[in-house]
Protein backbone atom coordinates (compact mmCIF):
# COMPACT_ATOMS: atom_id res chain seq x y z
CA UNK A 1 0.00 0.00 0.00
CA UNK A 2 1.09 3.35 -0.51
CA UNK A 3 1.48 6.08 1.51
CA UNK A 4 -1.28 8.20 -0.53
CA UNK A 5 -3.84 5.00 0.18
CA UNK A 6 -3.48 4.38 3.60
CA UNK A 7 -4.07 8.29 4.47
CA UNK A 8 -7.15 7.88 2.37
CA UNK A 9 -8.35 4.66 3.90
CA UNK A 10 -7.93 6.23 7.43
CA UNK A 11 -9.42 9.19 6.35
CA UNK A 12 -12.56 7.39 5.60
CA UNK A 13 -12.56 5.67 8.55
CA UNK A 14 -12.62 8.92 10.25
CA UNK A 15 -15.24 10.15 8.41
CA UNK A 16 -17.42 7.34 9.45
CA UNK A 17 -16.62 7.43 12.79
CA UNK A 18 -17.60 11.37 12.80
CA UNK A 19 -20.89 10.37 11.33
CA UNK A 20 -21.47 7.32 14.19
CA UNK A 21 -21.17 10.85 16.38
CA UNK A 22 -22.99 13.08 14.43
CA UNK A 23 -26.32 10.34 15.30
CA UNK A 24 -27.25 11.51 18.43
CA UNK A 25 -27.47 14.99 17.52
CA UNK A 26 -29.22 14.58 13.77
CA UNK A 27 -32.08 13.47 16.04
CA UNK A 28 -32.00 15.99 18.70
CA UNK A 29 -32.30 18.47 16.34
CA UNK A 30 -34.53 17.22 13.36
CA UNK A 31 -37.70 18.38 15.93
CA UNK A 32 -36.45 21.68 15.76
CA UNK A 33 -35.77 21.69 11.87
CA UNK A 34 -39.50 20.58 11.44
CA UNK A 35 -40.72 22.84 13.84
CA UNK A 36 -38.15 26.08 12.57
CA UNK A 37 -39.97 25.12 8.79
CA UNK A 38 -43.36 25.20 10.27
CA UNK A 39 -43.34 28.44 12.09
CA UNK A 40 -41.04 29.91 9.23
CA UNK A 41 -44.05 29.43 6.79
CA UNK A 42 -46.55 30.49 9.74
CA UNK A 43 -44.71 33.62 10.13
CA UNK A 44 -44.86 34.75 6.43
CA UNK A 45 -41.75 32.85 4.71
CA UNK A 46 -42.07 30.97 1.63
CA UNK A 47 -41.29 27.12 1.51
CA UNK A 48 -37.80 28.13 -0.16
CA UNK A 49 -37.06 31.08 2.07
CA UNK A 50 -37.26 28.53 5.02
CA UNK A 51 -35.00 26.03 3.35
CA UNK A 52 -32.21 29.17 2.30
CA UNK A 53 -32.65 30.59 5.76
CA UNK A 54 -31.41 27.23 6.87
CA UNK A 55 -29.01 26.57 4.67
CA UNK A 56 -27.05 29.61 4.80
CA UNK A 57 -27.66 30.66 8.25
CA UNK A 58 -27.64 26.87 10.12
CA UNK A 59 -27.72 28.56 13.88
CA UNK A 60 -31.42 26.46 15.42
CA UNK A 61 -32.00 29.49 18.16
CA UNK A 62 -30.87 32.19 16.21
CA UNK A 63 -33.40 31.21 13.14
CA UNK A 64 -36.00 30.92 15.44
CA UNK A 65 -35.69 34.13 16.94
CA UNK A 66 -35.46 35.62 13.17
CA UNK A 67 -38.45 34.36 12.31
CA UNK A 68 -40.13 35.46 15.46
CA UNK A 69 -39.37 38.93 14.63
CA UNK A 70 -39.97 38.70 10.90
CA UNK A 71 -43.84 38.05 11.89
CA UNK A 72 -43.75 40.72 13.79
CA UNK A 73 -42.78 43.19 11.21
CA UNK A 74 -39.63 44.13 13.04
CA UNK A 75 -37.18 46.63 10.84
CA UNK A 76 -34.85 44.19 8.31
CA UNK A 77 -31.35 45.54 10.30
CA UNK A 78 -32.96 45.01 13.78
CA UNK A 79 -33.68 41.12 12.64
CA UNK A 80 -30.35 40.79 11.62
CA UNK A 81 -28.47 42.83 14.06
CA UNK A 82 -30.95 40.26 16.95
CA UNK A 83 -29.50 36.67 14.89
CA UNK A 84 -25.95 38.74 15.28
CA UNK A 85 -26.53 38.75 19.05
CA UNK A 86 -27.97 35.52 19.65
CA UNK A 87 -25.16 33.62 17.54
CA UNK A 88 -22.54 35.74 19.33
CA UNK A 89 -21.76 32.81 21.24
CA UNK A 90 -19.68 31.41 18.56
CA UNK A 91 -17.12 33.66 18.88
CA UNK A 92 -16.02 32.26 21.65
CA UNK A 93 -16.43 28.52 19.83
CA UNK A 94 -14.43 29.88 17.16
CA UNK A 95 -11.81 31.23 19.29
CA UNK A 96 -11.30 28.14 20.92
CA UNK A 97 -11.56 25.77 18.18
CA UNK A 98 -9.32 27.58 16.42
CA UNK A 99 -6.20 25.92 17.88
CA UNK A 100 -7.06 22.77 17.36
CA UNK A 101 -7.27 23.13 13.63
CA UNK A 102 -4.71 25.75 13.00
CA UNK A 103 -3.56 22.53 11.01
CA UNK A 104 -6.03 22.73 7.96
CA UNK A 105 -5.48 24.43 4.65
CA UNK A 106 -7.82 27.57 4.56
CA UNK A 107 -10.07 26.62 2.61
CA UNK A 108 -10.95 23.82 4.66
CA UNK A 109 -10.78 25.85 7.90
CA UNK A 110 -13.38 28.47 6.04
CA UNK A 111 -15.28 25.24 5.76
CA UNK A 112 -15.08 24.02 9.22
CA UNK A 113 -16.17 27.46 11.03
CA UNK A 114 -19.45 27.53 8.39
CA UNK A 115 -20.91 24.53 10.39
CA UNK A 116 -19.44 25.14 13.82
CA UNK A 117 -22.57 24.51 16.05
CA UNK A 118 -22.92 24.04 19.85
CA UNK A 119 -22.70 20.35 19.23
CA UNK A 120 -20.06 20.36 16.63
CA UNK A 121 -17.78 22.35 19.04
CA UNK A 122 -18.82 20.82 21.82
CA UNK A 123 -17.45 16.72 20.35
CA UNK A 124 -14.41 18.44 18.82
CA UNK A 125 -13.49 19.71 21.56
CA UNK A 126 -13.91 16.81 23.97
CA UNK A 127 -11.95 15.14 21.21
CA UNK A 128 -9.19 17.27 21.21
CA UNK A 129 -8.84 17.13 25.34
CA UNK A 130 -8.92 13.43 24.63
CA UNK A 131 -5.07 13.83 23.15
CA UNK A 132 -6.56 12.87 20.06
CA UNK A 133 -6.43 15.33 16.65
CA UNK A 134 -9.32 17.01 14.86
CA UNK A 135 -8.97 15.98 11.43
CA UNK A 136 -10.68 17.62 8.62
CA UNK A 137 -12.25 14.00 7.55
CA UNK A 138 -13.49 13.65 11.02
CA UNK A 139 -15.23 17.05 11.43
CA UNK A 140 -16.92 17.00 8.45
CA UNK A 141 -18.03 13.18 9.22
CA UNK A 142 -19.58 15.17 12.60
CA UNK A 143 -20.99 17.99 10.93
CA UNK A 144 -22.40 17.27 7.62
CA UNK A 145 -24.91 14.79 8.37
CA UNK A 146 -26.59 17.24 10.66
CA UNK A 147 -26.45 20.19 8.39
CA UNK A 148 -27.87 18.49 5.80
CA UNK A 149 -30.53 16.50 7.43
CA UNK A 150 -31.02 20.45 9.00
CA UNK A 151 -32.08 21.71 5.60
CA UNK A 152 -34.27 18.57 3.86
CA UNK A 153 -36.16 18.36 7.89
CA UNK A 154 -36.97 22.37 7.55
CA UNK A 155 -37.90 22.08 4.05
CA UNK A 156 -40.29 19.53 5.27
CA UNK A 157 -41.86 21.23 8.36
CA UNK A 158 -42.51 24.25 5.83
CA UNK A 159 -44.52 22.36 3.55
CA UNK A 160 -46.04 20.41 5.86
CA UNK A 161 -46.54 23.90 8.22
CA UNK A 162 -48.95 24.64 5.11
CA UNK A 163 -51.47 22.28 5.61
CA UNK A 164 -51.92 22.56 9.24
CA UNK A 165 -55.41 23.88 9.81
CA UNK A 166 -56.24 25.50 12.99
CA UNK A 167 -52.87 26.62 14.23
CA UNK A 168 -54.28 27.98 16.94
CA UNK A 169 -55.57 24.76 18.91
CA UNK A 170 -51.90 23.28 18.22
CA UNK A 171 -50.95 25.93 20.13
CA UNK A 172 -48.50 27.21 16.93
CA UNK A 173 -48.32 30.48 17.80
CA UNK A 174 -47.02 29.98 21.28
CA UNK A 175 -44.37 27.49 20.83
CA UNK A 176 -41.70 30.21 20.28
CA UNK A 177 -41.95 31.58 23.42
CA UNK A 178 -42.04 28.37 25.12
CA UNK A 179 -38.48 27.06 23.11
CA UNK A 180 -37.32 30.56 24.31
CA UNK A 181 -38.10 30.27 28.14
CA UNK A 182 -36.38 26.59 27.52
CA UNK A 183 -33.25 28.59 26.55
CA UNK A 184 -33.36 31.03 29.22
CA UNK A 185 -33.26 28.58 31.52
CA UNK A 186 -30.72 26.47 29.99
CA UNK A 187 -28.55 29.21 30.83
CA UNK A 188 -29.12 29.16 34.50
CA UNK A 189 -25.89 27.96 35.83
CA UNK A 190 -24.34 30.99 34.55
CA UNK A 191 -23.23 33.64 37.13
CA UNK A 192 -25.67 36.41 37.34
CA UNK A 193 -27.69 34.97 35.27
CA UNK A 194 -31.17 35.38 37.49
CA UNK A 195 -30.00 39.57 37.79
CA UNK A 196 -29.50 39.74 34.27
CA UNK A 197 -32.83 37.83 33.47
CA UNK A 198 -35.26 39.93 35.84
CA UNK A 199 -33.60 43.22 34.41
CA UNK A 200 -33.93 41.85 30.97
CA UNK A 201 -37.72 41.30 31.69
CA UNK A 202 -38.36 44.71 33.22
CA UNK A 203 -36.62 46.61 30.82
CA UNK A 204 -38.54 44.96 27.69
CA UNK A 205 -41.90 45.14 29.52
CA UNK A 206 -41.61 48.74 30.57
CA UNK A 207 -40.41 49.43 26.45
CA UNK A 208 -42.93 46.57 25.19
CA UNK A 209 -45.58 48.68 26.76
CA UNK A 210 -44.05 52.80 26.37
CA UNK A 211 -41.82 52.35 23.01
CA UNK A 212 -43.29 49.44 21.71
CA UNK A 213 -42.05 46.19 19.58
CA UNK A 214 -39.98 46.08 18.23
CA UNK A 215 -37.97 48.25 20.32
CA UNK A 216 -38.47 45.74 23.48
CA UNK A 217 -36.11 43.38 22.17
CA UNK A 218 -32.64 45.97 21.74
CA UNK A 219 -34.20 47.91 25.19
CA UNK A 220 -34.32 44.77 27.32
CA UNK A 221 -31.32 42.90 26.01
CA UNK A 222 -29.13 46.28 26.79
CA UNK A 223 -30.42 46.70 29.63
CA UNK A 224 -29.29 43.16 30.72
CA UNK A 225 -26.18 43.26 29.72
CA UNK A 226 -25.71 46.71 31.02
CA UNK A 227 -26.25 45.19 34.49
CA UNK A 228 -23.46 42.70 33.79
CA UNK A 229 -21.20 44.79 32.63
CA UNK A 230 -22.00 47.54 35.65
CA UNK A 231 -21.73 45.29 38.42
CA UNK A 232 -17.91 44.29 39.62
CA UNK A 233 -16.81 41.58 37.25
CA UNK A 234 -16.16 39.04 39.81
CA UNK A 235 -20.25 38.95 40.01
CA UNK A 236 -20.12 36.80 36.68
CA UNK A 237 -17.39 34.95 37.57
CA UNK A 238 -14.56 36.52 35.28
CA UNK A 239 -11.81 37.07 36.71
CA UNK A 240 -10.08 40.70 37.05
CA UNK A 241 -6.88 40.56 35.67
CA UNK A 242 -3.91 42.92 36.75
CA UNK B 1 -35.34 39.98 -4.94
CA UNK B 2 -37.13 39.80 -1.75
CA UNK B 3 -36.43 42.11 1.63
CA UNK B 4 -36.81 37.98 3.42
CA UNK B 5 -34.22 37.01 0.55
CA UNK B 6 -31.82 40.05 1.68
CA UNK B 7 -32.94 39.32 5.60
CA UNK B 8 -31.71 35.86 5.09
CA UNK B 9 -28.55 36.80 2.95
CA UNK B 10 -27.40 39.64 5.91
CA UNK B 11 -28.16 37.09 8.52
CA UNK B 12 -25.55 34.53 7.32
CA UNK B 13 -23.07 36.86 6.78
CA UNK B 14 -23.30 38.13 10.41
CA UNK B 15 -23.34 34.62 11.46
CA UNK B 16 -20.07 33.06 9.76
CA UNK B 17 -18.61 36.13 11.09
CA UNK B 18 -19.54 35.61 14.60
CA UNK B 19 -18.11 31.59 13.79
CA UNK B 20 -14.93 33.00 12.08
CA UNK B 21 -14.66 35.97 14.02
CA UNK B 22 -13.41 34.75 17.59
CA UNK B 23 -10.21 32.78 15.75
CA UNK B 24 -9.86 36.63 13.75
CA UNK B 25 -10.10 38.71 16.61
CA UNK B 26 -9.47 36.75 19.98
CA UNK B 27 -6.49 35.16 18.66
CA UNK B 28 -4.96 38.56 18.55
CA UNK B 29 -5.74 40.44 21.51
CA UNK B 30 -4.58 38.66 24.39
CA UNK B 31 -6.68 40.29 27.23
CA UNK B 32 -10.17 40.98 27.09
CA UNK B 33 -11.24 43.31 29.53
CA UNK B 34 -13.05 42.01 32.50
CA UNK B 35 -16.16 43.89 32.41
CA UNK B 36 -16.52 43.39 28.43
CA UNK B 37 -16.30 39.48 29.08
CA UNK B 38 -19.00 39.90 31.53
CA UNK B 39 -21.51 42.00 28.99
CA UNK B 40 -20.68 38.97 26.73
CA UNK B 41 -21.62 36.26 29.11
CA UNK B 42 -24.85 37.79 29.75
CA UNK B 43 -25.80 38.16 25.73
CA UNK B 44 -27.82 35.21 25.33
CA UNK B 45 -29.74 35.47 28.67
CA UNK B 46 -30.76 39.06 28.04
CA UNK B 47 -32.07 38.76 24.27
CA UNK B 48 -33.95 35.83 24.95
CA UNK B 49 -35.17 36.42 27.94
CA UNK B 50 -36.70 39.69 25.78
CA UNK B 51 -38.60 37.09 23.23
CA UNK B 52 -40.57 35.49 26.21
CA UNK B 53 -41.48 38.42 29.29
CA UNK B 54 -43.59 40.60 26.73
CA UNK B 55 -45.55 37.57 25.65
CA UNK B 56 -46.53 36.75 29.21
CA UNK B 57 -48.53 39.97 29.34
CA UNK B 58 -50.95 38.64 27.02
CA UNK B 59 -50.52 34.87 28.60
CA UNK B 60 -53.67 33.17 29.24
CA UNK B 61 -54.27 30.49 31.36
CA UNK B 62 -53.59 27.54 28.68
CA UNK B 63 -50.10 29.77 28.26
CA UNK B 64 -49.05 30.20 31.75
CA UNK B 65 -49.69 26.79 32.52
CA UNK B 66 -47.63 25.39 29.41
CA UNK B 67 -44.90 28.54 30.88
CA UNK B 68 -44.81 27.17 33.95
CA UNK B 69 -44.50 23.40 33.45
CA UNK B 70 -41.98 23.98 31.20
CA UNK B 71 -39.72 25.98 34.03
CA UNK B 72 -40.70 23.34 36.06
CA UNK B 73 -39.23 20.00 33.65
CA UNK B 74 -36.28 22.25 33.44
CA UNK B 75 -34.90 21.56 36.98
CA UNK B 76 -34.63 18.08 35.46
CA UNK B 77 -34.78 17.44 31.89
CA UNK B 78 -32.88 19.18 28.69
CA UNK B 79 -34.13 21.22 26.36
CA UNK B 80 -36.30 18.53 24.39
CA UNK B 81 -38.27 17.57 27.21
CA UNK B 82 -38.94 20.86 28.74
CA UNK B 83 -40.08 22.23 25.07
CA UNK B 84 -42.48 18.97 24.42
CA UNK B 85 -43.99 18.94 28.29
CA UNK B 86 -44.50 22.40 27.59
CA UNK B 87 -46.15 22.25 24.45
CA UNK B 88 -48.36 19.21 25.38
CA UNK B 89 -49.73 21.58 28.38
CA UNK B 90 -50.24 24.42 26.03
CA UNK B 91 -52.20 22.29 23.03
CA UNK B 92 -54.45 20.57 26.09
CA UNK B 93 -55.45 23.62 28.20
CA UNK B 94 -56.02 25.27 24.88
CA UNK B 95 -58.78 22.26 24.02
CA UNK B 96 -60.78 23.76 27.34
CA UNK B 97 -60.28 27.63 27.49
CA UNK B 98 -59.51 28.61 23.97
Amino acid sequence: MTTDAISESSAKSDFWQGVRLSMPVVVASAPFAVLFGALAVEQGFSVLEAFLMSALVFGGASQMVGIQLFGQHVAPWLIVLSIFAVNFRHVLYSAGIGRRIAHWPLIQKALGYFILTDPQFAVAEARAQSGQTVGFAWYLGLGLPVYVLWIVESALGAVFGKLIPDTHALGIDFLLPIYFLGLVLGFRKRPLWLPVVVASAVGSIIAYKTVGSPWHVSIGAVTGILLAVILPPRHSGVEARP
Amino acid sequence: MSTTFWIIIAAAIATYLTRIGGHLVISRFENIHPRVEAGLNAVPAAVLTTLVAPEMLNAGPAEWAALVVTALVSLRGGLMPMFLAGAAVLIAARQFVG
